[in-house]
């Protein structure tokens, strides 16, 4: 098991090298440059920046430079917003993010293993129906697209939230459910699916005929097992969840990471660039090595060589 | 009498192709079926834009801004006096157009890569799944945003953007059936007759792995939709006067309280294609199941 999380983190540790290297060098390849201005500068400005942020020198030097700030802990300096670095930048924005994407991740959960288990417990009555029909329209409609939608119905129809920000409980309700409809009927189907796989094996009937209480059969027995699927998707559904937040932070105004990466493209920033795709690469990378971490932890027949 | 056995046998089960019993089965599956009626109609309503509208997607009334649905706009008319009803036509056009040649790049690139991995294995293989295993550890709108950046330009671009991000899903699929199929005793008859290794991945194993790949491009296809449209909200999309659904609704995003229509419609049009493509995949998933041919 512990050299199994050593493994794992070892090469969690060059997929975010490698990642970086793609992204500063993508990067540096978007044309124009963070000192262009509606008004241009002097080039003799220009030069004297590029000079002070290093950009004069050569592209392995300056990937270099970066990874060992990044040793420190230090993610450059930001462009755009001249008097902060990227790192504090990142700060203020990941609380918004983070709220945000665990807001909307444990209600996909909830929601999404209820309807699911309910679903196949019911099969083949209007429950079921119901919950199937809701998941395939959900399961297909994007965060963006439904955050616009609720925007329209409970904002400017009915008044009942404001349209974006950040601050307050109610600014973060549409969001979260913007966000969390997706993989919440992702995550009914495939409960539904599993349960159903799950009650026709032999040790719940097993279960049942010994004549143990049909709450400790469903919860011991069926819950768990069924849960098992779930949890492989749990990962890479909490990754696109919090990649999905890039676009509706920008709805909603939500000041997040993924709003700053939108600024940081515009910008230029190159700082503010590479802070936050790492920040969303780490994001993803842990989110899988805590899923199969877990993996081991829920289903005791898998072993770790 | 021994033709007329012969006639009985044939009478008792009729010839059916996999690709005719597939049809068949999606046939009988009804939201598959209304999926892939409403993306048709759709197709044709985009092709055919100016036969159904009168205006054009850039023609701008000043005397009729931000209308309210009426029967001479169908649909209102957007803060630059533009018919929303054409403009959601002629984005159609933009939608549709990037779902497709999206997936020609991503097909381009993904088949013969995830084709050679999967046959000839070894290094190589090896190479390109460590490869993959990075490329999932991208967030993927991320890298299309960045790659836009770079590439700027407008819808071909974009294509561009969203293939060189997406092969990698459909690589990994081919090789996976490739790897499945290669082992099985109709692929080692073809070698014992002596079939090249090429000629046998044309002929044997990529026939053979082409329903979920066709699967896969039709769950495809409403992603590089839905990209186009989040790309182009947050401005770096195709550029204007390019009609897009994502445009429409930044735009119509800033006058939201004004007139919500504008937004409304198009954020409509993509939630619907999108149910739309996934009926219809997974109607094709169901249809294409070798397992549930009788």
């Amino acid at each position: 098991m512990t050299r199994f999380v050593i493994r794992r983190v070892l090469w969690l540790i060059l997929v975010l090298l490698v990642v970086s290297f793609i992204t500063f060098s993508l990067m540096h390849l978007v044309p124009g440059g963070p000192w262009d201005r509606d008004k241009q500068l002097a080039p003799q400005v220009v030069a004297a920046l590029n000079a002070k942020y290093g950009l004069d020198k050569p592209f392995y030097v300056q990937y270099g430079n970066f990874l060992l700030g990044l040793l420190h802990g230090d993610l450059g300096i930001s462009y755009s917003y001249q008097d902060r670095s990227v790192t504090q930048i990142l700060m203020q924005g990941f609380p918004k993010t983070a709220v945000l994407g665990t807001t909307a991740f444990i209600l996909a959960l909830l929601v999404g293993i209820t309807f699911g288990m309910a679903a196949a417990l019911r099969q083949n009555t209007w429950i079921d129906y119901v919950c199937v029909m809701f998941s395939t329209i959900f399961a297909s409609v994007p965060g963006f697209v439904l955050g616009i939608l609720l925007i329209i119905v409970f904002s400017v129809i009915l008044h009942w939230f404001p349209t974006g920000g950040w601050g307050s409980p109610s600014q973060i309700v549409m969001p979260a459910i913007a966000l969390a409809a997706l993989p919440a009927a992702f995550m009914a189907r495939i409960t539904r699916a599993s349960t159903l796989e799950t009650m026709r094996q032999d040790y719940v009937r097993t279960a049942r005929s010994k004549g143990l209480l049909e709450r400790v059969v469903l919860i011991r027995h069926i819950l768990r097992n069924s849960l098992i699927p779930v949890v492989t998707i749990a990962g890479p559904e909490f990754a696109a969840l919090v990649t999905g937040s890039v676009i509706v932070e920008t709805i909603f105004s939500i000041p997040g990471i993924g709003r700053l990466f939108v600024q940081g493209i515009f910008a230029r920033d190159y700082g503010l660039i590479m802070g936050t795709v790492l920040f969303y690469a780490f994001v993803i990378a842990i989110a899988n090595l805590v899923v199969d971490i877990l993996y081991g932890v829920i289903d005791p027949r898998i072993r770790y060589e | 009498m021994v033709s007329s056995t012969n006639t009985t046998i044939v009478n008792e089960r009729p010839h059916h192709t996999l690709w005719g019993d597939a049809w068949i089965r999606l046939r009988r599956n009804k939201l598959a079926m209304a999926g892939g009626i409403f993306i048709i109609v759709l197709t044709l309503a985009a092709i055919f834009a100016p036969l159904i509208t009168p205006y054009s997607f850039a023609h701008q009334d000043l005397n009729a801004i931000l209308e309210n649905p009426s029967s001479k706009h169908w649909l209102g008319t957007d803060g630059l006096g533009r018919d929303v009803f054409a403009r959601l036509l002629y984005g159609a056009r933009t939608s549709l157009a990037v779902g497709i040649f999206a997936q020609l790049i991503v097909i381009g690139i993904g088949l013969p890569i995830g084709a050679v991995a999967g046959y000839a294995g070894g290094r190589l293989d090896n190479a390109l799944m460590r490869f993959v295993d990075v490329m999932y550890g991208f967030p993927d709108l991320l890298l299309v945003i960045l790659l836009k950046a770079i590439l700027g330009g407008g819808i071909y671009q974009l294509f561009l953007a969203i293939g060189l991000v997406a092969w990698v899903n459909i690589a990994r699929l081919i090789r996976g059936q490739i790897l499945a199929i290669k082992s099985r005793e109709f692929v080692s008859a073809a070698h014992a007759m002596g079939g090249m290794g090429p000629y046998i991945t044309w002929r044997h194993l990529l026939p053979n792995s082409l329903g979920p790949i066709i699967v896969s491009i039709t769950f495809n296809i409403p992603r590089a939709i839905f990209t186009e449209a989040a790309l182009s909200f947050i401005g770096i999309g195709v550029r204007p006067p390019t009609p897009s659904w994502g445009t429409m609704i930044s735009d119509g995003y800033a006058v939201i309280f004004a007139s919500w229509y504008q937004v409304f419609f198009p954020a409509l049009a993509i939630a619907l294609l999108m149910i739309a493509f996934t009926f219809l995949g997974d109607g094709l998933r169901d249809a294409l199941d070798p397992k549930m041919r009788r």
